[in-house]
Protein backbone atom coordinates (compact mmCIF):
# COMPACT_ATOMS: atom_id res chain seq x y z
CA UNK A 1 0.00 0.00 0.00
CA UNK A 2 2.72 2.32 1.01
CA UNK A 3 4.42 1.46 -2.26
CA UNK A 4 1.28 2.29 -4.20
CA UNK A 5 0.96 5.67 -2.52
CA UNK A 6 4.57 6.38 -3.28
CA UNK A 7 4.00 5.30 -6.86
CA UNK A 8 0.97 7.58 -7.14
CA UNK A 9 2.92 10.43 -5.62
CA UNK A 10 5.76 9.82 -8.03
CA UNK A 11 3.30 9.82 -10.93
CA UNK A 12 1.72 13.04 -9.78
CA UNK A 13 5.16 14.54 -9.41
CA UNK A 14 6.13 13.37 -12.88
CA UNK A 15 2.88 14.57 -14.42
CA UNK A 16 2.64 17.88 -12.65
CA UNK A 17 5.40 19.67 -14.52
CA UNK A 18 4.16 18.30 -17.82
CA UNK A 19 0.64 19.56 -17.12
CA UNK A 20 1.94 22.94 -16.07
CA UNK A 21 4.10 22.96 -19.19
CA UNK A 22 1.05 22.25 -21.35
CA UNK A 23 -0.71 25.20 -19.71
CA UNK A 24 2.59 26.98 -19.14
CA UNK A 25 4.17 29.78 -21.04
CA UNK A 26 4.49 30.57 -24.69
CA UNK A 27 6.17 33.49 -26.42
CA UNK A 28 4.78 35.48 -29.33
CA UNK A 29 7.41 37.66 -30.94
CA UNK A 30 6.73 40.96 -32.66
CA UNK A 31 9.01 41.17 -35.66
CA UNK A 32 8.80 43.46 -38.68
CA UNK A 33 5.30 44.66 -37.81
CA UNK A 34 3.93 41.11 -37.39
CA UNK A 35 2.97 38.92 -34.46
CA UNK A 36 5.01 35.73 -34.83
CA UNK A 37 3.44 33.23 -34.89
CA UNK A 38 0.24 35.07 -35.71
CA UNK A 39 -1.99 32.17 -34.65
CA UNK A 40 -1.42 29.87 -31.71
CA UNK A 41 -3.45 27.29 -29.82
CA UNK A 42 -2.88 27.08 -26.06
CA UNK A 43 -4.42 25.34 -23.09
CA UNK A 44 -6.52 27.45 -20.72
CA UNK A 45 -4.28 28.96 -18.09
CA UNK A 46 -1.35 29.51 -20.44
CA UNK A 47 0.68 32.62 -19.99
CA UNK A 48 1.44 34.25 -23.35
CA UNK A 49 4.43 36.56 -23.40
CA UNK A 50 4.55 39.15 -26.18
CA UNK A 51 8.07 40.42 -26.90
CA UNK A 52 8.69 43.37 -29.21
CA UNK A 53 11.82 43.00 -31.34
CA UNK A 54 11.07 46.03 -33.57
CA UNK A 55 12.62 49.50 -33.44
CA UNK A 56 9.09 50.88 -33.15
CA UNK A 57 6.71 50.48 -30.19
CA UNK A 58 3.72 48.17 -30.45
CA UNK A 59 0.95 47.08 -28.12
CA UNK A 60 -1.58 44.29 -27.79
CA UNK A 61 -5.31 44.99 -27.85
CA UNK A 62 -8.10 42.39 -27.60
CA UNK A 63 -11.35 44.27 -27.24
CA UNK A 64 -13.54 41.21 -26.53
CA UNK A 65 -11.65 40.50 -23.31
CA UNK A 66 -10.87 44.18 -22.56
CA UNK A 67 -7.15 43.58 -22.93
CA UNK A 68 -5.08 46.69 -23.68
CA UNK A 69 -1.37 46.41 -23.00
CA UNK A 70 0.90 49.36 -22.44
CA UNK A 71 3.12 50.33 -25.37
CA UNK A 72 6.10 48.01 -25.66
CA UNK A 73 9.35 49.64 -26.64
CA UNK A 74 12.14 47.58 -28.23
CA UNK A 75 12.73 44.35 -26.24
CA UNK A 76 9.91 45.13 -23.80
CA UNK A 77 7.51 42.32 -23.06
CA UNK A 78 3.97 41.99 -21.83
CA UNK A 79 2.36 38.81 -20.54
CA UNK A 80 -1.22 37.75 -20.07
CA UNK A 81 -2.76 34.49 -18.83
CA UNK A 82 -5.50 33.25 -21.13
CA UNK A 83 -7.74 31.27 -18.78
CA UNK A 84 -11.07 31.14 -20.62
CA UNK A 85 -11.49 28.67 -23.50
CA UNK A 86 -12.42 30.25 -26.82
CA UNK A 87 -10.88 32.31 -29.62
CA UNK A 88 -9.26 35.63 -28.85
CA UNK A 89 -8.45 37.88 -31.78
CA UNK A 90 -6.08 40.71 -31.03
CA UNK A 91 -4.21 43.45 -32.87
CA UNK A 92 -1.70 46.23 -32.36
CA UNK A 93 -3.55 49.40 -31.33
CA UNK A 94 -0.85 51.52 -32.98
CA UNK A 95 -0.60 49.54 -36.22
CA UNK A 96 -3.96 47.83 -36.54
CA UNK A 97 -2.98 45.91 -39.66
CA UNK A 98 -0.98 43.71 -37.26
CA UNK A 99 -3.38 40.99 -36.19
CA UNK A 100 -3.17 37.70 -34.30
CA UNK A 101 -5.38 34.97 -32.90
CA UNK A 102 -5.11 32.78 -29.83
CA UNK A 103 -7.28 29.69 -29.60
CA UNK A 104 -7.66 28.68 -25.95
CA UNK A 105 -8.63 25.04 -25.41
CA UNK A 106 -10.08 23.70 -22.13
CA UNK B 1 -20.43 75.09 -56.68
CA UNK B 2 -19.48 75.98 -60.25
CA UNK B 3 -16.06 75.08 -61.47
CA UNK B 4 -14.20 76.95 -64.10
CA UNK B 5 -12.68 74.10 -66.09
CA UNK B 6 -9.85 76.14 -67.49
CA UNK B 7 -8.83 77.38 -64.10
CA UNK B 8 -8.96 73.93 -62.62
CA UNK B 9 -6.86 72.54 -65.45
CA UNK B 10 -4.28 75.28 -64.97
CA UNK B 11 -4.32 74.59 -61.30
CA UNK B 12 -3.81 70.90 -61.84
CA UNK B 13 -0.95 71.50 -64.23
CA UNK B 14 0.62 74.00 -61.90
CA UNK B 15 0.38 71.57 -59.01
CA UNK B 16 1.89 68.79 -61.06
CA UNK B 17 4.81 71.13 -61.63
CA UNK B 18 4.88 71.91 -57.94
CA UNK B 19 5.03 68.23 -57.15
CA UNK B 20 7.80 67.73 -59.61
CA UNK B 21 9.72 70.77 -58.43
CA UNK B 22 9.29 69.67 -54.85
CA UNK B 23 10.71 66.24 -55.50
CA UNK B 24 13.40 67.73 -57.74
CA UNK B 25 14.48 69.82 -54.80
CA UNK B 26 15.09 66.79 -52.71
CA UNK B 27 18.52 66.32 -54.10
CA UNK B 28 19.46 69.61 -55.63
CA UNK B 29 18.31 72.70 -53.82
CA UNK B 30 17.82 73.99 -50.39
CA UNK B 31 14.13 74.95 -50.43
CA UNK B 32 12.57 78.36 -50.35
CA UNK B 33 11.65 80.87 -52.99
CA UNK B 34 13.02 79.23 -56.19
CA UNK B 35 10.34 76.55 -56.24
CA UNK B 36 7.64 79.13 -55.67
CA UNK B 37 8.78 80.94 -58.77
CA UNK B 38 8.80 77.63 -60.65
CA UNK B 39 5.09 77.26 -60.06
CA UNK B 40 4.43 80.79 -61.26
CA UNK B 41 3.73 82.47 -58.00
CA UNK B 42 6.74 84.69 -57.64
CA UNK B 43 4.57 87.60 -56.54
CA UNK B 44 2.97 85.43 -53.93
CA UNK B 45 6.39 84.58 -52.66
CA UNK B 46 6.90 88.21 -51.84
CA UNK B 47 3.47 89.01 -50.48
CA UNK B 48 1.62 85.82 -49.61
CA UNK B 49 1.32 84.07 -46.28
CA UNK B 50 3.83 81.38 -45.65
CA UNK B 51 4.05 78.79 -42.92
CA UNK B 52 6.26 75.81 -42.33
CA UNK B 53 5.46 72.18 -41.58
CA UNK B 54 7.63 69.70 -39.75
CA UNK B 55 6.68 66.20 -38.72
CA UNK B 56 7.72 62.99 -37.03
CA UNK B 57 10.52 64.32 -34.84
CA UNK B 58 10.35 61.12 -32.70
CA UNK B 59 12.26 62.63 -29.80
CA UNK B 60 13.38 59.70 -27.65
CA UNK B 61 14.18 57.39 -30.58
CA UNK B 62 17.74 56.09 -30.20
CA UNK B 63 18.11 53.23 -32.68
CA UNK B 64 20.67 52.94 -35.52
CA UNK B 65 18.36 54.59 -38.10
CA UNK B 66 19.12 57.83 -36.22
CA UNK B 67 20.71 57.66 -32.77
CA UNK B 68 20.31 61.42 -32.33
CA UNK B 69 16.95 62.79 -33.51
CA UNK B 70 17.48 65.84 -31.25
CA UNK B 71 20.34 66.92 -33.50
CA UNK B 72 18.40 66.52 -36.73
CA UNK B 73 15.38 68.34 -35.27
CA UNK B 74 17.73 71.15 -34.26
CA UNK B 75 19.05 71.27 -37.83
CA UNK B 76 15.51 71.47 -39.19
CA UNK B 77 14.69 74.33 -36.83
CA UNK B 78 17.92 76.00 -37.96
CA UNK B 79 16.80 75.74 -41.60
CA UNK B 80 13.51 77.35 -40.68
CA UNK B 81 15.40 80.24 -39.10
CA UNK B 82 17.24 80.75 -42.39
CA UNK B 83 14.12 80.94 -44.59
CA UNK B 84 14.22 84.24 -46.49
CA UNK B 85 10.68 85.16 -45.46
CA UNK B 86 9.81 84.50 -41.87
CA UNK B 87 6.97 81.95 -41.73
CA UNK B 88 3.81 83.07 -39.96
CA UNK B 89 3.75 79.91 -37.84
CA UNK B 90 4.71 76.26 -37.74
CA UNK B 91 2.61 73.12 -38.02
CA UNK B 92 3.89 69.92 -36.41
CA UNK B 93 2.04 66.97 -37.92
CA UNK B 94 2.59 64.59 -35.02
CA UNK B 95 4.93 61.97 -33.59
CA UNK B 96 6.60 64.77 -31.69
CA UNK B 97 7.94 62.10 -29.34
CA UNK B 98 8.72 58.43 -29.71
CA UNK B 99 7.13 57.12 -26.49
CA UNK B 100 5.02 60.00 -25.07
CA UNK B 101 7.40 60.41 -22.12
CA UNK B 102 7.39 63.75 -20.27
CA UNK B 103 11.13 64.17 -20.84
CA UNK B 104 10.68 63.62 -24.56
CA UNK B 105 7.93 66.25 -24.72
CA UNK B 106 10.17 68.61 -22.69
CA UNK B 107 13.10 68.13 -25.08
CA UNK B 108 10.86 68.61 -28.13
CA UNK B 109 9.37 71.80 -26.69
CA UNK B 110 12.79 73.20 -26.00
CA UNK B 111 14.22 72.36 -29.44
CA UNK B 112 11.15 73.48 -31.39
CA UNK B 113 10.79 76.58 -29.22
CA UNK B 114 14.12 77.82 -30.59
CA UNK B 115 12.25 78.69 -33.82
CA UNK B 116 10.33 81.36 -31.88
CA UNK B 117 7.19 80.64 -33.89
CA UNK B 118 3.67 79.75 -32.85
CA UNK B 119 3.36 75.99 -33.30
CA UNK B 120 0.11 74.19 -34.08
CA UNK B 121 0.31 70.52 -33.19
CA UNK B 122 -1.69 67.42 -33.89
CA UNK B 123 -0.81 64.14 -32.17
CA UNK B 124 0.72 61.10 -33.82
CA UNK B 125 0.16 57.62 -32.46
CA UNK B 126 3.52 57.87 -30.68
CA UNK B 127 2.27 60.92 -28.73
CA UNK B 128 -0.69 59.17 -27.12
CA UNK B 129 0.90 56.02 -25.69
CA UNK B 130 1.37 57.31 -22.17
CA UNK B 131 -0.40 55.34 -19.44
CA UNK B 132 -3.42 57.61 -19.64
CA UNK B 133 -3.96 57.20 -23.38
CA UNK B 134 -3.03 60.67 -24.57
CA UNK B 135 -3.64 62.72 -21.42
CA UNK B 136 -0.03 63.95 -21.45
CA UNK B 137 -0.35 65.29 -24.99
CA UNK B 138 -3.71 66.95 -24.33
CA UNK B 139 -2.51 68.60 -21.12
CA UNK B 140 0.43 70.12 -22.98
CA UNK B 141 -0.96 71.01 -26.41
CA UNK B 142 -4.70 70.52 -26.33
CA UNK B 143 -5.91 73.24 -23.99
CA UNK B 144 -7.83 75.08 -26.70
CA UNK B 145 -8.90 72.00 -28.62
CA UNK B 146 -12.04 69.90 -28.81
CA UNK B 147 -12.47 66.20 -28.02
CA UNK B 148 -9.16 64.38 -28.39
CA UNK B 149 -7.32 67.46 -29.63
CA UNK B 150 -8.92 68.72 -32.83
CA UNK B 151 -9.33 72.45 -33.50
CA UNK B 152 -9.40 75.11 -36.18
CA UNK B 153 -8.14 78.65 -36.60
CA UNK B 154 -8.01 81.37 -39.22
CA UNK B 155 -4.92 83.04 -40.55
CA UNK B 156 -4.38 85.33 -43.52
CA UNK B 157 -7.82 84.65 -44.96
CA UNK B 158 -7.37 80.86 -44.88
CA UNK B 159 -9.03 78.42 -42.50
CA UNK B 160 -6.77 75.85 -40.85
CA UNK B 161 -8.09 72.62 -39.33
CA UNK B 162 -6.06 70.24 -37.17
CA UNK B 163 -7.60 66.76 -37.08
CA UNK B 164 -6.78 63.78 -34.86
CA UNK B 165 -6.86 60.33 -36.44
CA UNK B 166 -4.74 58.21 -34.10
CA UNK B 167 -7.37 57.09 -31.55
CA UNK B 168 -9.63 54.06 -31.39
CA UNK B 169 -8.03 52.31 -34.32
CA UNK B 170 -9.90 49.18 -35.35
CA UNK B 171 -8.37 45.74 -35.98
CA UNK B 172 -7.23 45.45 -39.58
CA UNK B 173 -8.03 49.11 -40.24
CA UNK B 174 -6.13 52.37 -40.69
CA UNK B 175 -6.48 55.78 -39.02
CA UNK B 176 -9.77 56.84 -37.49
CA UNK B 177 -11.48 60.23 -37.18
CA UNK B 178 -14.69 59.02 -35.56
CA UNK B 179 -18.27 60.28 -35.59
CA UNK B 180 -17.78 62.95 -32.91
CA UNK B 181 -14.94 64.63 -34.77
CA UNK B 182 -16.70 64.40 -38.14
CA UNK B 183 -19.78 66.07 -36.64
CA UNK B 184 -17.57 68.82 -35.25
CA UNK B 185 -15.91 69.24 -38.66
CA UNK B 186 -19.27 69.56 -40.41
CA UNK B 187 -20.26 72.31 -37.97
CA UNK B 188 -16.90 74.04 -38.27
CA UNK B 189 -17.11 74.18 -42.08
CA UNK B 190 -20.78 75.04 -42.37
CA UNK B 191 -20.63 78.84 -42.05
CA UNK B 192 -17.60 79.21 -44.36
CA UNK B 193 -17.85 80.31 -47.96
CA UNK B 194 -16.62 77.94 -50.66
CA UNK B 195 -13.95 80.46 -51.64
CA UNK B 196 -12.18 80.21 -48.27
CA UNK B 197 -8.86 78.38 -48.76
CA UNK B 198 -8.82 75.40 -46.42
CA UNK B 199 -5.72 73.76 -45.00
CA UNK B 200 -6.29 70.49 -43.13
CA UNK B 201 -3.51 68.80 -41.22
CA UNK B 202 -3.47 65.46 -39.42
CA UNK B 203 -0.85 62.86 -38.60
CA UNK B 204 -1.95 59.78 -40.55
CA UNK B 205 -2.55 60.40 -44.25
CA UNK B 206 -6.14 61.35 -45.07
CA UNK B 207 -5.82 59.48 -48.36
CA UNK B 208 -4.87 55.85 -48.72
CA UNK B 209 -1.22 55.53 -49.64
CA UNK B 210 -0.64 51.91 -48.53
CA UNK B 211 -3.55 50.13 -46.87
CA UNK B 212 -1.42 47.08 -46.11
CA UNK B 213 0.78 49.30 -43.92
CA UNK B 214 -2.16 51.21 -42.45
CA UNK B 215 -1.11 54.37 -44.32
CA UNK B 216 -4.50 55.97 -44.63
CA UNK B 217 -7.60 56.86 -42.60
CA UNK B 218 -10.58 54.54 -42.50
CA UNK B 219 -13.27 57.24 -42.53
CA UNK B 220 -11.38 60.03 -44.32
CA UNK B 221 -13.83 59.92 -47.25
CA UNK B 222 -16.47 61.40 -44.95
CA UNK B 223 -14.21 64.31 -44.09
CA UNK B 224 -13.25 64.84 -47.74
CA UNK B 225 -16.94 64.89 -48.68
CA UNK B 226 -17.44 67.79 -46.27
CA UNK B 227 -14.46 69.59 -47.86
CA UNK B 228 -15.47 68.94 -51.47
CA UNK B 229 -17.39 72.19 -51.96
CA UNK B 230 -14.36 74.37 -51.20
CA UNK B 231 -12.33 75.76 -54.08
CA UNK B 232 -8.92 75.17 -52.53
CA UNK B 233 -8.22 72.40 -50.04
CA UNK B 234 -4.71 71.47 -48.98
CA UNK B 235 -4.23 68.36 -46.87
CA UNK B 236 -0.93 68.05 -44.99
CA UNK B 237 0.05 64.82 -43.26
CA UNK B 238 3.05 63.08 -41.71
CA UNK B 239 3.54 59.51 -40.48
CA UNK B 240 5.09 57.95 -43.58
CA UNK B 241 8.45 59.77 -43.28
CA UNK B 242 8.66 60.55 -47.00
CA UNK B 243 7.03 62.83 -49.52
CA UNK B 244 3.92 61.66 -51.31
CA UNK B 245 1.72 64.06 -53.27
CA UNK B 246 -1.56 63.81 -55.08
CA UNK B 247 -3.91 66.31 -56.67
CA UNK B 248 -7.56 65.41 -56.96
CA UNK B 249 -9.93 68.10 -58.19
CA UNK B 250 -9.50 71.06 -55.87
CA UNK B 251 -7.67 69.03 -53.25
CA UNK B 252 -3.93 68.77 -52.88
CA UNK B 253 -2.55 66.05 -50.63
CA UNK B 254 0.98 66.18 -49.32
CA UNK B 255 2.94 64.20 -46.74
CA UNK B 256 6.10 65.63 -45.18
CA UNK B 257 9.41 64.02 -44.44
CA UNK B 258 10.40 63.19 -40.89
CA UNK B 259 13.06 65.14 -39.06
CA UNK B 260 14.23 61.87 -37.45
CA UNK B 261 14.53 58.87 -39.77
CA UNK B 262 13.30 57.72 -43.19
CA UNK B 263 10.90 54.86 -43.85
CA UNK B 264 10.76 52.69 -46.97
CA UNK B 265 8.51 53.41 -49.93
CA UNK B 266 5.40 51.20 -50.05
CA UNK B 267 6.14 47.91 -51.74
CA UNK B 268 9.89 48.28 -51.40
CA UNK B 269 10.24 46.51 -48.04
CA UNK B 270 8.37 43.87 -46.04
CA UNK B 271 7.46 46.30 -43.25
CA UNK B 272 7.25 50.07 -42.74
CA UNK B 273 9.77 50.47 -39.91
CA UNK B 274 12.76 52.82 -39.65
CA UNK B 275 15.02 52.56 -42.66
CA UNK B 276 18.72 52.32 -41.97
CA UNK B 277 20.71 54.32 -44.50
CA UNK B 278 24.41 55.22 -44.56
CA UNK B 279 25.03 58.10 -42.15
CA UNK B 280 26.17 60.44 -44.93
CA UNK B 281 22.84 59.96 -46.73
CA UNK B 282 20.53 60.40 -43.75
CA UNK B 283 20.15 64.17 -43.97
CA UNK B 284 19.10 64.00 -47.62
CA UNK B 285 16.08 61.97 -46.49
CA UNK B 286 14.99 64.22 -43.62
CA UNK B 287 13.48 67.64 -43.89
CA UNK B 288 10.72 70.16 -43.68
CA UNK B 289 8.09 71.72 -45.91
CA UNK B 290 7.34 75.37 -46.34
CA UNK B 291 3.99 76.35 -47.73
CA UNK B 292 3.05 79.60 -49.44
CA UNK B 293 -0.54 80.60 -49.58
CA UNK B 294 -1.21 82.92 -52.50
CA UNK B 295 -4.35 84.96 -52.75
CA UNK B 296 -6.63 84.71 -55.75
CA UNK B 297 -6.48 81.72 -58.03
CA UNK B 298 -2.93 80.66 -57.34
CA UNK B 299 -2.56 77.26 -55.74
CA UNK B 300 -0.55 76.78 -52.60
CA UNK B 301 3.08 76.17 -53.30
CA UNK B 302 4.61 73.51 -51.13
CA UNK B 303 8.38 73.41 -51.07
CA UNK B 304 10.13 70.51 -49.43
CA UNK B 305 13.69 70.91 -48.37
CA UNK B 306 16.07 68.42 -46.85
CA UNK B 307 18.61 68.82 -44.08
CA UNK B 308 21.43 68.07 -46.53
CA UNK B 309 23.39 70.84 -48.20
Amino acid sequence: MKKLVLFAAACAFALAPRLSLAAGEITVGIDNFAFTPAEITVKAGTKVVFVNHDDIPHNVVAQAIKLHSRALDTDDSFSFVFDKPGEVVYFCGLHPMMKGKITVTP
Amino acid sequence: MKHDDDTSLDRRQALKCAAWAGSGLVWTLNGGVPASSLVGSAEAAATGLSFVQISDSHIGFNKPANPNPNATLTEAIGKIGQLPNKPAFMIHAGDITHLSKPGEFDDADQLIGAARLDVHYVPGEHDVIDENNGAAYLARYGKLSQGKGWYSFDHGGAHFIGLVNVYNLKAGGMGNLGAEQLAWLAGDLKPRSASTPIVVFAHLPLWTIAAEWGWGTQDSAEALKLLARFGSVTVLNGHIHQIAQKVEGNMTFHTARSTAFPQPAPGSAPAPGPQLVPADQLRALLGLSSVRLAHGKQPLAIVDSTLAG
